[in-house]
């Protein structure tokens, strides 16, 4: 290990390790730590993400895909089920992944690109000189050093303190984050096409149920549950109920659990001589849970923001403005709509959730985006989601421009 | 004031951490540490998806 880099990258997450690469093929000295041992394990993921999207990073690779999926099957409290194909999902279905090695992979992709990758070594803290930060404190093998650099990444996931460090308060409001377990199971029979939802209060209070599949007859079955909903009993215990009820015969092979950041889009992701991405910048998406793409994407735009500022030597919270740009017109939009569709949807009755899904049971899902579902969804029940109304502004504008 | 992290119980996730208002907690490798920022709040242990929690006050 150098004591001088020009970026710095805490965490070997999908977030970190792309920006690491980014960076590095743009010809910057990069250091990666990662303070597990092992990169990727303990798993704290579903491992389901966009196959377009996931292109657009890595191409994919049968030895960390585990399941190629059709669509979503979503099923209401009183088990009424919508079928979404795959080009309806929006995307978010696709693959699921295998993360322990499809981390450590991403992470090979940045070290190949030239950064250095230190596993078990953790940043304890940031060194910072006249309001500009200026490095990492590390703690490696029992060792501690300081290395400097012009750019530190914080790409630290949900525990992130690397923010906090530079004055950015990131903690999340119970409200602000979903709880949840899974197991890996044998013999739950699903079909392994399909990635299945189940929506309820009793069962998943603000939350669901998921079951993804992972290849030869295996599936992740895992619940989240909003924060604020936890407590008297956990996610785990909720879990363990559904398991008990659904599949008492199917066995359990691994246990993850985890936290999602669904607090949508944080006021500051920059300071002096730093960036914060993925679930360190609380990217994730507030509706889905889900984070990967967010991560891979803010890491990319964050490794190119990297490169400009430091070839313009100038890595002030100012230039670094054009990450906060970047990512906000674009996952960032995304998100922002994903959080007032969950502001509504965490509110929902078990009723009111079975009557959404009745309302769908005549339309044709043939070929409709995730927005035009919700819209189907918003014209057959306009007064519970007039709060959605706000979304389908250009959808409302073209159909409209129809009538001309 | 502080809180105790059932060893056995924890899934060392970090969403404890991530919560934390004092910012007093830190997920190390495989297990959480408690500094002494911590008010006993309870948030961590409410959020907590096992149950590995306990405040006292
Ligand atoms: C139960 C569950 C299910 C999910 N399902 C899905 C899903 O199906 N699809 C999807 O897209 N997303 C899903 N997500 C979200 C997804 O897992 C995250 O959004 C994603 O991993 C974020 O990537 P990241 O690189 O930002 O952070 P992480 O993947 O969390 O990586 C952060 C890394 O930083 C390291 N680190 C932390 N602190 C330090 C330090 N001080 N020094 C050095 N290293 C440090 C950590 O050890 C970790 O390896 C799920 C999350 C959970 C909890």
């Amino acid at each position: 290990m150098k004591d001088y880099y020009d970026v710095v990258v805490v965490g070997a997450g999908p977030a970190g390790s792309i920006t690491a690469k980014t960076a590095a093929e743009k010809g910057l000295s990069v250091l990666l730590i990662e303070k597990r041992q092992e990169i990727g394990d303990p798993v704290r993921c579903a491992e389901g993400v966009s196959k377009v999207w996931l292109r657009k990073h890595i191409n994919p690779e049968s030895r960390w895909i585990c399941a190629d999926v059709k669509g979503s099957r979503i099923f209401s409290p009183d088990g009424t089920m919508i079928e979404m194909a795959e080009e309806v999902a929006g995307g978010e279905v696709g693959y699921v992944l295998e993360r322990k090695l499809f981390d450590r992979v991403l992470a090979y992709e940045s070290a190949k690109a030239g950064a250095q990758v230190f596993v078990k070594t953790r940043a304890t803290g940031l060194i910072i000189e006249d309001d500009f930060v200026k490095g990492v404190r590390l703690m490696h093998w029992g060792q501690e050093y300081d290395v400097r650099c012009k750019i530190v990444i914080g790409a630290d996931g949900i525990e992130s303190k690397v923010g906090r460090w530079a004055g950015i308060d990131t903690s999340l409001k119970p409200v602000n984050i979903e709880t949840c377990a899974q197991f890996l199971m044998s013999g739950t029979g699903i079909d392994q096409d399909y990635c299945y939802f189940y929506l309820g209060n009793e069962m998943a209070p603000s939350g669901y149920v998921w079951i993804f599949p992972k290849g030869g007859g295996l599936a992740n079955v895992g619940i989240g549950i909003l924060g604020s909903k936890s407590g008297k009993k956990t996610a785990f215990e909720y879990l363990n109920d559904f398991v008990a009820d659904k599949y008492p015969d199917a066995r359990i092979l691994e246990v993850d659990v985890g936290g999602v950041p669904v607090s949508g889009s944080i006021e500051r992701t920059t300071a002096n001589g730093l960036m914060l991405v993925g679930d360190a910048a609380r990217q994730s998406d507030p509706i889905t849970g889900g984070g990967i793409i967010n991560a891979m994407e803010a890491g990319r735009i964050a490794g190119e923001v990297a490169c400009n500022a430091i070839s313009e030597d100038d890595v002030s919270v100012e230039r670094l403005n054009e990450y906060e740009e970047k990512w906000r017109s674009t996952i960032g939009l995304e998100i922002d709509n994903s959080l007032v569709v969950k502001n509504v949807f965490i509110n929902f009755t078990d009723k009111e959730l079975d009557g959404l899904a009745h309302s769908l049971q005549d339309v044709n899902f043939s070929s409709m985006s995730l927005l035009d579902l919700l819209y189907a969804l918003f014209k057959a029940n306009k007064k519970l989601l007039w709060d959605l109304r706000g979304l389908f502004r250009n959808v409302v504008k073209n159909e409209l421009d129809f009538d001309h | 004031m502080t809180i105790k992290v059932n060893k056995f119980k924890c899934g060392y996730c970090g969403a404890c951490v991530g919560v934390c208002p004092a910012g007093a907690l830190e997920l190390v490798e495989t297990w959480i540490e408690v500094d002494d920022n911590c008010t006993s709040c309870g948030i961590c242990a409410k959020i907590c998806p096992l149950g590995a929690i306990e405040v006292s006050r």
